[in-house]
């Protein structure tokens, strides 16, 4: 069995069934997952490198004619394996809500308005360090109808690859204080404390630009420990 | 000492528009989203080497009703069981062709994929795996993406494949994806059940 992708790092992630959280109660297998090695099939994965983005794509506030409305805002930050290495040329994709809470999908039909100059979805790829920037405007909370009076914190979904198809991430960023987070099973689906603060960025004043953007920073740890994978393979 | 690694949250219902913006499955009656697609359900490449096939199938819950909202990611090696990845460092002929498709599914729970049938790739300890493809399914009441594996049912591998032997023998099935006649092009059929009779076998990985 594989070193580099330790099965024990996972008890950070939400148990499958989390009944707080209604939609999993019909969604999440009821059968003990098979425990298997990791193969080549695991170990590797998709490789997008820079020629999978354009220039611009991680300006959310740029795709449109005029400026989305609401509060302009940079989200940066490292992508790092469990080691703390850092994790370059990985392709990490972004969608949200409008400054009001609402989502251009279809589906979204809550009464707020959309904007004309805002879609939600942005990408990028990490730098040689590991380092990806977007900016955007700050979601807004919206209502969902999970429970009587449900509303979800502001998110960003992050979608992010990694070395392999083991590391491959799909998460949400949260932002620091958030009055919504003692009622959010989504959030709370993740028991450990610690683990529920990777989640949420730190406010970044260093970076914020003055008379221009606030400025959050959110590092994303992944799944794996690839620098020394020759040597792991052979123990 | 290692870092505790940062959660997986759900995809939630609304990722259509940024993850799979263009083609099967969107609810746009416009068809479409605006945004670019980087990864779509098209696998094939001018210089992919193998039988071109169709994959499709129909994802559904604990209910047995379908999931309209899933996002269904697939690796796979080229025809020849080479992957394109630093991993992998044999040789690689079909050199444009990534391995990787990401299909959402429509109104009825389906997805599918276009692409080539892999070739067997080396297994634990030296023995060869049957020809197969990883899918990586995402959706709304998925706090965390769940694995499971195809198979094709008309290769003979799969009797000595070293995965497939690790799981119970009633339950193999699940992961045969069988193989159909539609108009000339190949079609393998591969439903997914999520929970309950059935249940398709998931990995813990």
């Amino acid at each position: 069995m594989s070193l580099i992708y330790p099965k024990e790092s996972l008890s950070a992630y939400p148990k499958h069934l989390s009944p707080a959280y209604r939609s999993t109660v019909k969604r999440s297998p009821s059968q003990p997952l098979i425990i298997v090695p990791h193969t080549l099939s695991e170990l590797t994965g998709p490789v997008y490198g820079h020629n999978a983005v354009q220039e611009g794509d991680n300006d959310l506030t740029k795709q449109h004619k005029g400026e989305p409305l609401g509060e302009r805002i940079i989200v940066h930050g490292h992508v790092y394996d469990e080691d703390k290495r850092p994790v370059p040329d990985t392709l990490v994709e972004i969608w949200q809500a409008n400054a009001c809470g609402r989502y251009v999908h279809i589906v979204d039909q809550h009464p707020a308005p959309l904007d004309p100059n805002f879609t939600g979805a942005g990408r990028t790829v990490t730098d040689k360090n590991g380092y990806y920037k977007f900016i955007t405007v700050k979601p807004g909370a919206y209502p969902w109808g999970n429970h009587p009076n449900a509303w979800r914190p502001n998110h960003i979904h992050f979608s992010v690859f990694g070395a392999s198809f083991l590391s491959r991430l799909v998460t949400q960023m949260y932002f620091p204080g958030d009055y919504l987070f003692p009622f959010d099973p989504i959030f709370n689906s993740v028991t450990d404390e610690k683990a529920r603060q990777r989640m949420v960025s730190s406010f970044d004043l260093e970076n914020t630009i003055p008379d221009w953007a606030l400025c959050f920073r959110w590092d994303i740890v992944l799944r794996g420990r690839e620098a020394t994978p020759l040597d792991e393979e052979k123990h | 000492m290692s870092e505790i690694i940062t959660p997986s949250q759900t995809v939630g219902p609304f990722f259509a528009y940024g993850l799979t913006p263009k083609g099967r499955a969107q609810w746009d009656p416009n068809g479409s989203y605006s945004w670019k697609q980087t990864v779509g359900d098209n696998l094939v490449t001018p210089d992919a080497s193998g039988e071109k096939i169709h994959i499709e199938g129909r994802i559904t819950d604990g209910d047995g009703a379908p999931i309209n909202d899933a996002m269904i990611e697939i690796w796979q090696a080229d025809s020849q069981g080479r992957y394109a990845h630093p991993r992998d460092n044999r040789a690689l002929p079909n050199t444009q062709f990534k391995g990787f498709g990401r299909s959402a599914t429509d109104k009825n729970g389906v997805y599918g994929f276009d692409t080539v049938k892999p070739g067997s790739v080396p297994g634990p300890n030296g023995k060869p795996q049957a020809p197969h493809i990883v899918f990586c399914i995402f959706s709304r009441g998925m706090l965390r993406q769940i694995y499971t594996r195809l198979y094709f049912s008309d290769e003979k591998g799969n009797d000595a494949d070293p995965i497939l032997s690790l799981v119970p023998a009633a339950r193999r099935g699940t992961l045969i994806a069988h193989k159909e006649a539609s108009g000339g092009a190949t079609v393998y059929r591969f439903d997914i059940r999520v929970q309950g009779k059935d249940e398709t076998v998931f990995f813990d990985i």
